[in-house]
């Protein structure tokens, strides 16, 4: 592969385009395709063939376009119409008004907030370009940055421009990628390696999911420029073996990419070669963890081990790697393309860029969406997620899963980034976004996130194995009614002893859920407690104890 | 140092062997396989029985201790079969606020089973499973591969009531 040749087929593919005179896009999406989203394409299909417009119409399918909840989403290409909850019955009439004003039946409204609130950059191709066809992604400028890298960049360049967007970890600590980058490029060794996790464990989340089912090249190509710029000649993606139509269209898009030659050997006649396998991942939560995961991806119990040293010194097999999260690789090929300043200035002063949520629960729009760091949290519920539901009242909005915590209606105006959910104390997360109204018992969520915990932790230390089973249990006597304020101050120790004696991020965060609720809803665990009751109505708790208080 | 480099025979004339040894062949029959070869065993079989793991054990040079450790640390594999059809109920956060509890509550009624369970007479196996991801479509159940959206107690019993009784 040669630059022109790159250019080549960027070209042919925009000149076919124009050919077209309609494309109808079919979301392809996993949301989409467990409501039958394959069908309508079929039958959309069928209706062009039927109405002789084989030659001007084109159907493609095509990424996540975000709006879940109102899935199969149909979308016109030329003229940006949307259609939602089509059903293959709908398909003839969107066909006979290719050309005219849109379905109105079936007609999503493009300019309502949802839309129009978000910026997006990792999620730019999705929805628009096919993912199982490499030639749309480089019509979208795919592999541009790749180019821009090996052929006028130093590796040392590279790194400069990632820690000048002042991007950081997307998987949820926020570590300042640019740094990692320079620690694992300056660590000796004869071979490095580069991974991708993408082992989203954490309940509620699907970003991760989304964007390797929408734009697969896209994570290639981040991952391809981080081996140039830290050395390394081998990647590897982890991916959760629960995704099966992200393993495949990963697995393809590897085997694309492979093809033209811009994974393998000396790709674009440079001396740097990269390969790529994916490594699946077979359902445990503590595989994200770094040192865990490296160690599934060897083949054994994904185990934590004591850090340091860390993985940008002694990873997988003992040689320098860099582990980085999927969202993450996704805004490298941008941040090459336009410079590390443009990056820099989207966001916050500590939060730089956008981040993509998965908006769930109890609100109106329910789906994938990707924001300006910075955002309130209230712009995000009630502005781009349309509200509550069903006339209820919001009650708290949880990010960042079984690690992170629960917000309350108080914080709604806080910008949303790295620090500012540190500071009510949350995490940021991997994206998840869960929003709760007052029919959730805030001391039955605290139960759940412990359960996961209790199930997932894997057991290697003590205060994560014993400790989580301990607060469960306690969590457990505070739902059915049977605690006592002893039991209360209890909980509390262990969220103190857990959260500073675990081996890992997995038991160090684990009480977060629980310290948070009790912040900001000790009244409900008090109304457990003293009077017997729960007051959302949730958890049962029996007649016999009733009768004893 | 000479190498005894012989590959273990296929446990029985099985066709299906074959890909389990394709899988480790692609690898090297590197001991980093193990997961790899465990997930292609699970796929073709179903579910990893002793002699399967005996196999991948000798296969890769792994003590089956070993095999047996990672086998049983991971969810997402099973040492059992599975029953005919298998009801997969997520239990992520937005499902399980929007009502996944009941739906499990109201399958161990009808099926008299608890998640992880297969009835005996191997009809239904009901599993909870961590999160599918499709948390726009809350709660979600996967019925024999077809993820439903939106399903309700009442959707769920009348599914399996048909599955149980055809």
């Amino acid at each position: 592969m040669t630059p022109e040749e790159l250019h080549k087929i960027a070209e042919t593919e925009l000149e076919a385009k124009q050919k077209v005179g309609h494309t109808l896009c079919v979301c392809m999406a996993a949301g989409c395709v467990s409501t039958h989203a394959d069908k309508v394409k079929e039958s959309l299909e069928q209706q062009i063939e039927k109405h002789g417009l084989k030659e001007t119409c084109k159907v493609k399918g095509v990424g996540c376009m975000g709006l879940c909840m109102a899935g199969p989403l149909v979308a016109v290409e030329q003229t940006g119409a949307l259609y939602q909850m089509v059903t293959p019955q709908d398909a003839e009439e969107i066909v006979k008004n290719l050309g005219k004003p849109p379905v109105k039946r079936i007609e999503c409204d493009t300019t309502q907030p949802f839309f129009m609130r978000q910026k997006k950059i990792v999620l730019e191709n999705s929805g628009i370009v096919d993912p199982e066809r490499i030639e749309e992604y480089v019509a979208a400028k795919g592999y541009e940055a790749l180019l821009e890298a090996l052929t006028s960049m130093h590796a040392a360049e590279v790194v400069e421009q990632v820690s000048k967007s002042g991007l950081r970890g997307r998987g949820g600590a926020g570590f300042p990628t640019g740094l990692k980058w320079g620690t694992v490029a300056k660590a000796r060794g004869d071979r490095k390696f580069v991974i991708c996790n993408g082992d989203e464990g954490d309940p509620g989340a699907f970003m991760d999911r989304s964007v390797l089912e929408s734009d697969p090249h896209r994570v290639l190509e981040g991952m391809a420029i981080a081996g140039y710029a830290v050395g390394a000649s081998q990647g590897y993606i982890y991916v959760r073996a629960e995704y099966p139509l992200a393993v495949k269209r990963l697995k393809d898009a590897i085997k694309q990419a492979e093809r033209l030659g811009l994974l393998g050997h000396n790709i674009f006649g440079t001396t740097f070669s990269f390969n790529i396998e994916v490594r699946l991942g077979a359902g445990a939560f503590v595989c994200g963890e770094e040192t865990a995961l490296i160690a599934s991806v060897e083949g054994k119990r994904g185990q934590p081990r004591p850090r340091p040293p860390f993985p940008a010194e002694r990873g997988l097999w003992d040689c320098p790697t860099l582990i980085n999260n999927v969202e993450t690789f996704a805004n490298i090929p941008p941040i090459i393309r336009n410079g590390g300043e443009w990056f820099a200035g989207i966001g916050t002063e500590k939060g730089k860029g956008t981040k993509v949520f998965a908006l769930a629960g109890a609100v109106t729009n329910t789906g994938l969406i990707e924001v300006p760091m910075g955002i309130s949290l209230r712009e995000i519920i009630f502005e781009i997620g349309g509200g509550i539901p069903n006339g209820k009242k919001f009650k708290a909005v949880q990010t960042g899963g079984p690690s992170g915590g629960c917000i309350p209606e108080q914080f709604l105006d806080m910008p949303v980034d790295y620090d500012s959910l540190a500071k009510v104390g949350s995490i940021m997360g991997s994206g998840g976004m869960i929003v709760m109204d007052e029919t959730s018992c805030m001391v039955d969520v605290a139960k759940f996130f412990m359960e996961f915990c209790m199930t997932e932790s894997c057991g290697k230390c003590v205060p994560c194995r014993v400790g989580t089973k301990q607060m469960h249990e306690l969590l457990s006597k505070i739902t059915t009614g049977k605690a006592t304020t002893d039991d209360l101050a209890m909980l509390e120790e262990l969220c103190d002893v857990v959260k500073n004696t675990s081996l890992c991020g997995l038991g160090m965060t684990a009480p977060n859920p629980v310290v948070s609720t009790l912040r900001y809803f000790k009244d409900e665990y008090m109304a457990h407690i003293h009077d017997r009751r729960c007051p959302a109505g949730v958890c049962k708790i029996g007649k016999e104890q009733l009768a004893t208080v | 140092m000479v190498m005894n480099l012989a590959r273990p025979a296929m446990p029985s004339d099985d066709k299906r062997w074959k890909i389990v040894n394709a899988t480790m062949r692609r690898h090297g029959y590197s001991h980093h396989s193990l997961i790899e070869a465990l997930h292609t065993v699970q796929e073709i079989f179903g579910y990893l029985d002793e002699i399967a793991l005996k196999f991948v054990a000798k296969s890769l040079r792994v003590p089956l201790s070993k095999v047996y450790g990672v086998a049983t640390f991971y969810n997402f594999f099973t040492l059992k079969p599975q029953g005919e059809h298998t009801c997969v109920v997520c239990m992520g956060t937005a499902c399980y606020i929007k009502g996944a509890p009941l739906i499990l509550d109201a399958i161990e009624q009808i099926a008299k089973i608890k998640p992880g369970e297969t009835t005996p007479d191997r009809k239904l196996s009901v599993i909870s499973a961590r999160c599918f991801g499709s948390c726009g479509l809350a709660p979600a159940v996967v019925f024999d591969g077809e993820v439903a959206a939106k399903v309700t107690p009442a959707v769920a019993t009348e599914k399996i009531r048909r599955w149980l009784n055809p």
